[in-house]
């Protein structure tokens, strides 16, 4: 038996979301990753945020290529749909898919393998088409499930397990998604829940396409010293620049903004994300600036992380395309079908 | 000058010459690409077709935007044939770095259009032909000033010139180009300055007509003209597909042009204006394949247009589709392989990669149309194949369909037809189902019940290329695995009861016949008219789908020989049919075309006159 099936208790004092359902509605099947994989933290993230967006478990449509990180899936929301594609070609899926239905909540993994060495052009595509959805990497410098070969994102110098080091720069998905044009920006780590969790509410709510690049280290291949993907390194050198904290449709926004300097971002739901600056001279809502920041503290080894970018004002993919507000799968044949009195006409032209 | 026809020192056959051919015949046009001669052609041909003679066009152009060599090849068949008979009676030769080889490309007996502004009887010399000079330069110039025009004008000179010489009604070609230009006064006007300039001069300076002719008949009413490529896309829009992916690549782009405006014309929302449809050009044919998968498997009709090496690249997409159950449909224009091949030149040699395309124990449902009308009525056919069986269906065209300008008969359709969905629960069976569960074979068809992402909470499962189950969890277990992959091959299996039939011209006790596929069929069908008419009778079949039939094997049964006639160099359907039918080694003989022109009847009357000559001796 390869597969498990969570025991199904009912924990009749757990809390409630709005639609009543407790946490544990929103888990799925037992995880097979290693005991300590960061990707298991991301899952318990996605299952805490999603729950408390009291998000309809079938709304959601879970998607990602291959990859330890591309397991994930099938570990939270069980009553998703979900689709496991093929190896760095999730976001032609996620593209097709939300073209069928634009109404559903779209979220979709991937691996920094799966999305920035093979998959490299497909998720920069779907960037640029600014497909509604979250596109989280679980972000650990290698590939797992091939045992450990540096990805695309590993860094310069950095050491694998057994010792070769890695003389190829990274792609930084974060630069990269912020001069593809990308209209949410932001970076997690997975040990960091308390972060993590309202950025990828935010991320599921924003009318576009919002990459998190989530740094997620796998305990088996590169969690050891030299690596600048393991627990240790990434604790020591994250620097949080923005602090988001999630507000809710119909709360008030003031009590939250009160003290320091914060920038609230309406969603497109009517929640609000409220940016606070961690660090004086980091601006959000600038694409520029934000790239500059980004790129210097990286230079020095600091790895920035928060809601880097945001800007809700871009035109998702079907408001680019003009298309019609409804799930075009759900369009009625009657109205799609021209019928054989047009089917006449037209073939005048062919005479 | 004098008038040729009347001077037999112009050439040797002035016996035949006087033998009048009477809509039949066939007029090859040389141009250089770029220089707006497609028109003229069309013009040309579309006239005869409006004079209600059978005639069909086939352009062979190169793989260059301008200046390189380009033919057009139209043949007036008054008896229907729509192949390529292998002849040439009237070449137009407008191309002074062809003429070699266009010269001898002709029948004896035929006529040479060419233009006499310079002086070149000298490399036109071949005796049994006749030369026709016309000056359609010096002419144009004349009459024009603009340099664009004189380029342009000159094509629609010739067309003038062809019309005195073959009588050609002039008030058919008035009508066109009065219909083609509505908005354009002063290019009908231009247009038909051009036609007479042509005409006035072919008719003093010749005999006209021609022993060539056209004589009005009324053989076209019920017909259209439309190329493969524009019926297949207007069968995606009736069909009810709502998402196209695509990259572009020859020969298939123009599918995806021709969906785009049927769409822009009868897809938008009556009220807001806004799309009832979603054509996304992706970054390549890897994502052109997901996108159309995403969206099957997330309830739309979605499909994508590609050739060879586009197909190539789906590969691994296209394992998926089949082993994750997701409908999607795939049209592959065929062109000349292998790599880029000849990318303007038609062939049918993607069977075998369509057939078994990606790794694995893969098996697709292909079609085969063989003219534009079939593309239309496949393209319908293949949505609800896909979504019936659950699986990817690619129908397998090629350059010769897709491009060219084909008479076929008038397209109908009837509006209480409806389109098969295949099973999907809905979100009320849900409800009141124990459990759901995504890949068992309730029916015993093989096919097994979907349901679509945001239906219901129970309906909820997990899809996957990796291993799974019949519960659709993730399995490596021998057992579960299998369960699911021979239910596919007993649903592959369904699915001879559900492709289109092949079509099949059979006398009894006939022991010989033929197999063939797709744009083959017209060529093959005159072929067996000229062989019956020197005694040799053939039953004949064309396989219209894959997986066969059991019409495929009977017709195997009640043959001893057989000649398999495609157009590729491996005898690919020969293969593929010793390889899914009892077919014996022996009994298959191949009468195989593969040089990037669309195959012509002689080839095949050759061939098989050959082979059973051979097989007499023998
Ligand atoms: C076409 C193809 N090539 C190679 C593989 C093998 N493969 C599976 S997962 C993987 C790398 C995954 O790395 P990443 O996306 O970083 O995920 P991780 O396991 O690190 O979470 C590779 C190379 C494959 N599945 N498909
Ligand atoms: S190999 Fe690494 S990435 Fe994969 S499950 Fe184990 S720890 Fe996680
Ligand atoms: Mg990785």
């Amino acid at each position: 038996m390869t597969f498990m099936q969570k025991p199904k208790v009912s924990h009749s004092k757990l809390p409630r979301n709005e639609l009543g359902l407790s946490i544990r509605d929103y888990e799925g099947s037992m995880s097979t990753l290693c005991a300590g994989c960061g990707h298991d933290s991301v899952t318990a993230a996605l299952i805490q945020a999603i729950w408390e967006l009291s998000i309809e478990p079938h709304l959601i449509v879970k998607m990602s290529g291959i990859g330890c990180s591309s397991k994930t899936p099938a570990y939270f929301v069980e009553g998703a749909h979900g689709i496991n594609a093929v190896h760095g070609r999730m976001p032609s899926i996620a593209t097709g898919a939300n073209a069928a239905n634009r109404n559903l909540y779209y979220i979709g993994i991937s691996g920094d393998g799966d999305s920035l060495s093979i998959g490299l052009g497909q998720f920069a595509h779907a960037l640029r088409r600014n497909v509604n959805m979250l596109y989280l990497i679980e972000n650990n410098g290698v590939y797992g499930l091939t045992k450990g070969q540096f990805s695309a994102s590993a860094d310069v110098g950095s050491k694998a397990k057994k010792g070769a080091v890695n003389n190829q720069p990274p792609i930084d998905p974060i630069l990269l998604a912020l001069t593809l044009g990308a209209g949410f920006v932001g970076r997690g780590f997975s040990g960091d829940k308390d972060q993590l969790v309202p950025l990828i509410k935010a991320g599921i709510l924003h009318n576009g396409f919002a990459l998190l690049d989530v740094l997620s280290p796998c305990v088996t291949f590169n969690d050891h010293e030299d690596s600048t993907k393991s627990y240790a390194h990434t604790r020591r050198f994250d620097r949080p620049a923005v602090r988001t904290d999630f507000v809710p449709r119909k709360t008030p926004i003031q009590t939250v903004c009160e003290g320091g300097e914060a920038i609230p971002v309406e969603l497109h739901d009517g929640s609000t994300i409220v940016l606070r600056k961690v660090s004086k001279d980091y601006n959000p809502v600038n694409r520029d600036e934000a790239y500059r920041y980004v790129q210097e503290h990286q230079k020095g080894g600091e790895i920035v992380t928060g809601l880097l970018y945001i800007n809700e004002d871009q035109q998702e993919f079907h408001a680019l395309n003009d298309t019609v507000s409804g799930a075009l799968r759900d369009l009625p044949y009657a109205e799609l079908c021209p019928g054989s009195a047009i089917l006449e006409e037209i073939q005048h032209l062919y005479r | 000058m004098a008038k040729v026809a009347r001077d037999p020192s112009h050439g040797s056959l002035v016996g035949e010459r006087m033998n009048t051919r009477v809509n039949d015949f066939v007029i090859k046009i040389a141009n250089v690409n770029g220089t707006g001669s497609a028109s003229a052609n069309g013009l040309l041909m579309k006239a005869i077709f409006r004079m209600g003679i059978p005639v069909v066009g086939k352009n062979f152009f190169p793989s260059n935007i301008q200046g390189l060599p380009t033919w057009y090849e139209i043949r007036v068949s008054r008896d229907g044939y729509l192949a390529r008979s292998g002849e040439v009676d009237i070449m137009v030769a407008m191309n002074a770095q062809t003429y070699a080889r266009d010269l001898a490309e002709m029948s004896a007996g035929g006529y040479l259009l060419y233009d006499s502004t310079w002086p070149r009887e000298a490399q036109l010399a071949r005796s049994d032909i006749t030369l026709i000079g016309i000056p359609l330069a010096k002419l144009v110039n004349e009459a024009f000033t603009n340099i664009r025009a004189r380029i342009l004008m000159k094509n629609i000179c010739y067309v003038g010139a062809l019309a005195a010489l073959l009588a050609l009604e002039l008030g058919v070609l008035e009508a066109l180009l009065k219909e083609t230009f509505s908005d354009k006064p002063k290019l009908i006007a231009d247009n038909l300055r051009a036609i007479e300039l042509g005409y006035r001069y072919a008719s003093q300076h010749f005999d006209c007509p021609l022993p060539f002719r056209l004589e009005r008949m009324n053989a076209t009413a019920d017909c259209i003209m439309a190329d493969g490529n524009t019926l297949a896309a207007l069968g995606c829009v009736y069909a009810g597909a709502t998402i196209g992916a695509w990259y572009p690549i020859t020969p298939s782009t123009s599918l995806m042009d021709a969906f785009k405006d049927f769409c822009e014309r009868y897809r938008r929302d009556p009220v807001s204006g806004k799309q009832h449809y979603c054509i996304v050009q992706a970054e390549d044919e890897l994502a052109a394949i997901g996108m159309v998968l995403g969206a099957g498997w997330n309830g739309a009709r979605a499909f994508t247009p590609t050739s060879g090496p586009g197909l190539s690249l789906m590969n691994e997409f296209l394992g998926f589709g089949y082993y994750a159950e997701i409908p999607a449909v795939i049209f592959d224009v065929q062109r000349v392989g292998p790599s880029t091949g000849m990318p303007t030149r038609t062939q049918q040699a993607d069977l075998l990669l369509a057939a078994y395309a990606s790794h694995g124990d893969t098996r697709h449902v292909l079609l085969f149309p063989a003219n534009p009308a079939e593309c239309f009525s496949m393209a319908v056919t293949a949505f609800d194949l896909a979504e019936r069986l659950q699986t990817p269906v690619i129908v397998l065209s090629d350059l010769d369909i897709g491009m060219n300008d084909w008479m076929v008969q008038k397209l109908n359709w009837d509006d209480r037809q409806t389109p098969d969905r295949g099973k999907v629960y809905t979100s009320d069976e849900l409800r009141d189902m124990q459990l759901f569960h995504r890949y068992t074979d309730r029916d015993g068809d093989g096919i097994a019940y979907r349901t679509l992402p945001g239906t219901y909470p129970t309906g909820a499962y997990f899809t996957r290329g990796s291993g799974h189950s019949a519960r659709a969890t993730y399995t490596e277990d021998a057992t579960e695995y299998q369960e699911v992959l021979d239910r596919l091959r007993r649903k592959h299996d369904y699915a001879k009861k559900l492709v289109p039939e092949p079509t099949v011209r059979r006398k009894d006790g006939l022991t010989t016949g033929v197999i063939s596929i797709g744009s083959c069929d017209a060529a093959v069908l005159e072929a067996l008219d000229r062989l019956a008419c020197e005694g040799i009778e053939l039953n004949y079949l064309r396989v219209r789908s894959f997986p066969f039939s059991s019409e495929v094997d009977q017709f195997l049964e009640q043959h001893r020989q057989i000649f398999v006639v495609e157009q590729n160099r491996d005898a690919q359907l020969k293969s593929l049919l010793l390889l899914e039918t009892s077919a014996d080694r022996d009994q298959l003989t191949s009468i195989l075309h593969y040089g990037g022109m669309p195959i012509d009847s002689s080839f095949i009357v050759r061939g098989i006159r050959v082979a059973l000559a051979k097989g007499e001796a023998a």
